[in-house]
């Protein structure tokens, strides 16, 4: 890359069109792969996975740039992001539960979504910052507990059914069969992130909160109110939250402990794009996604129980290899 | 000269006057109340071990109740033994070394130092991970525990899992079967709390808390992160490990349903609560953990909401939020700071510090 001089408009546009290129053929020379070793594969079949995995993958992908939203600027991991996630997903049942069409609950569910993460962080974190790290993780710990129990203390502990926005329909691209929810999924999850990355690009607030997460000091010198734009960082990650939630609700069904494995797939997806690196985030998801769907219906010895525990061991030998993450910062640090 | 002496003789006198306490409670309660105070001892056993990771190591584990499950299925798999495995119609693979069953009291060793060499396994890659990664992993394991016990149904019973035979007073012993298992966990409890404090503060203490306090630090000083931190890891799975095998033990069967990840977050709610890096304050978590459901459960709120199985959950997170706010020493730290004026009276001290005008660390 290094080589070529492209203007700097065009160099964006080029890096993403090496990303795409690249996930292409990886998709392509996997396949060829799975077609040697598993007897019964087709293309067809293969593509579905792939697909179905992308949706699933936008989820985990969501939820994990909430996590590196809160990382890069807090320093911490908040292990309460998927309860505020199923939480909020809770608020949204029961608006519609009392009358609210889907889409406006969907919008006013956001709204509170992002009014309660800038509560909780102005009430709860705030009061540990500068603290040890292990004290802010704790916080988030106990908020954790407290939230999972709140909404089963509220809404029960039974499973709910919650409606999907999209239809339940298939459509048949090519031989390749792709549900119009998995392609709404889709859209809305990384629709969301664009969204993020417009404002962290273009606006002058997201400029300050890019300062922000990179110096806070020197931002808060050249007069940026720091504390609040943290507060506004937990605001738009409850907000990612909320929309993988509620993507999410669909097909797992609503309870108390909707999110416990979401989060863990989003862990897992942010620590492997790197954890201080939103577009790992994004990459990390959607590969998890497709990866454990293959691993599900390409490894016996896989099946559907042990797509976790085989995602996590993935995980642990990348992170051996690069223990930064696929695009994350090797830290350095002075005693 | 002769004053160096009373402070560790006043320490060994407390734990006297306590195990002494322990000994004798049983007197004063019927077998309910008794069953609750044989968990106690289960927890603390489990948040010693804990708290030698958290605590002394600073490193976050979200997964012990993962190792207390491989605790307990190690020993419910040796009580068994294949005669017994084979009456619950499940038939392992030959090679695994089960005898014709074990006294269930035999096994609390063996439990402790398979899930040890296992938390040593695991953590062996996993803390050259940045830690969070750690904490990832661990939780990772927790929720992974249940679907691993149901997928490898052939040793573990599925979903169904294990039944134990109520264990017998063994030795001939005269003693009622719930005092036998109430006498055993606090046995182990006391013996495994002298190890820890052994552990903790000696050498190998030294290096954790120099590690915890700052890793480069500890490393230019001739400290190795790794081996410590995997060592910890060992020790601490291992204390869960032991922990596990009483469970099986006092409750009698294991099923993957019986660890849930609920109970990892619990413990490392009660570790904090009970005090980071106080031996003593662990008693404080093991009572919160065992207590504070049972009461909190009745917890209502007139008019909004009533009381449920899901309120001790709120309870734990609020206290533990406070905690961090108020008293992030936990129950262990207010009791150090209440006791330092006897403590430095009795050192001999105080006048000097007084004078320095800074208390001792």
């Amino acid at each position: 890359m290094n080589a070529i001089k492209l203007p700097r408009q065009l160099e964006g546009v080029a890096i993403v069109a090496v990303g795409f290129a690249t996930a292409i053929v990886s998709v392509v020379v996997l396949g060829l792969l799975i077609k040697v070793a598993v007897s019964t594969f087709t293309w067809s079949g293969y593509l579905q996975q792939v697909t179905s995995g992308l949706a699933t993958g936008s989820i985990y992908a969501s939820l994990a740039l909430a996590l590196v939203l809160i990382y890069r600027t807090t320093d911490i991991v908040n292990f309460s992001q998927g309860e505020m996630a199923t939480f909020t997903t809770f608020i949204a049942w029961s608006l519609m539960g009392h009358g609210l069409s889907y889409w406006p609950a969907f919008v006013l569910t956001l709204l509170i979504a992002f009014g309660g993460g800038m509560a909780v962080e102005r009430t709860l974190i705030r009061p540990v910052e500068g603290r040890p790290e292990i004290v802010i993780v704790i916080v988030t710990i106990g908020l954790l507990i407290a939230l999972n129990g709140l909404s089963g203390w509220i809404w029960g502990a039974e499973v709910k059914a919650v409606d999907s926005p999209f239809s339940n329909r298939t459509l048949d691209i090519g031989g390749v069969f792709v549900s119009v929810q998995d392609i709404g999924t889709f859209c809305v999850c990384l629709g969301a992130v664009l969204v993020l990355w417009l404002f962290f690009r273009f606006t002058t607030l997201g400029l300050a909160m890019r300062a922000v997460a990179l110096n806070p000091d020197a931002s808060r010198l050249v007069g940026v109110r720091v504390g609040w734009l943290l507060a506004l960082g937990w605001g738009f990650a409850a907000v990612l939250g909320a929309i993988a939630g509620l993507m999410a609700a669909p097909t797992v069904f609503l309870d108390p402990n909707m999110m416990l494995v979401i989060l863990i797939y989003a862990f897992a997806a942010a620590v492997l794009g790197g954890i201080d690196s939103p577009v790992g985030a994004v990459v990390g998801g959607l590969m998890l996604g497709v990866a454990v769907n293959l691993l599900g219906t390409y490894v016996n010895f896989v099946g559907g129980e042990l797509r976790l525990p085989s995602a996590l061991a993935i995980l642990l030998l990348v992170l051996l290899v690069r223990p930064q993450g696929l695009f994350g910062h090797v830290r350095v640090s002075r005693v | 000269m002769r004053r160096r002496w009373t402070l560790p003789a006043v320490k060994v006198a407390f734990l006297l006057a306590a195990a002494l306490v322990v000994a004798v409670l049983p007197r004063f309660m019927g077998e309910y109340r008794l069953a609750q105070f044989t968990y106690v001892a289960i927890y603390f056993i489990a948040l010693l071990g804990l708290n030698i990771l958290t605590g002394y190591n600073g490193q976050i584990s979200l997964g012990h109740g993962a190792f207390i499950g491989v605790g307990a299925y190690t020993s419910a798999l040796l009580i068994l033994g294949k005669p017994g495995l084979h009456d619950l119609n499940i038939f392992p693979p030959g090679w695994l070394p089960l005898g014709d069953g074990m006294r269930p009291v035999f096994t609390i060793p063996i439990a402790a130092l398979v899930t040890g060499i296992i938390g040593f396994g695991f953590g062996f890659p996993a803390l050259r991970l940045p830690g969070v990664s750690l904490a990832l992993a661990t939780l990772g394991i927790a929720v992974s525990l249940p679907s691993i016990a149901k997928r490898f149904d052939t040793v573990t019973g599925g979903g169904g899992g294990l039944n134990v035979p109520l264990p017998k007073t063994p030795f001939g012993l005269d003693v009622a079967v719930p005092h036998w298992l109430y006498y055993e966990a606090w046995v182990t409890a006391g013996v495994l709390f002298v190890v820890a404090w052994l552990l903790v503060r000696g050498r190998i203490g030294r290096a954790w808390r120099a590690i915890r306090d700052g890793e480069l630090a500890a490393t230019s000083s001739g400290v190795s992160p790794a081996a410590y931190k995997t060592l910890a890891f060992g020790v601490s799975s291992a204390f869960a490990g032991a922990a596990g095998a009483l469970y099986a033990i006092q409750i009698s069967y294991v099923n993957p349903d019986t660890f849930p990840l609920t109970l990892s977050i619990l413990l490392l709610a009660s570790v904090v609560v009970g005090g980071l890096s106080s031996l003593t304050g662990v008693i404080f978590g093991a009572l919160l953990m065992e207590f504070l459901p049972i009461y909190a459960q009745q917890l209502s709120i007139p008019w909004v909401l009533s009381s449920s199985k899901q309120a001790p959950s709120v309870v734990f997170g609020a206290v533990l939020i406070l905690c961090m706010f108020l008293l992030p020493a936990g129950a262990g730290g207010l009791l150090n700071r209440l006791l330092r004026p006897l403590k430095n009276a009795l050192a001999g001290q105080s006048r000097l510090v007084r004078a320095r005008g800074a208390p001792p660390g």
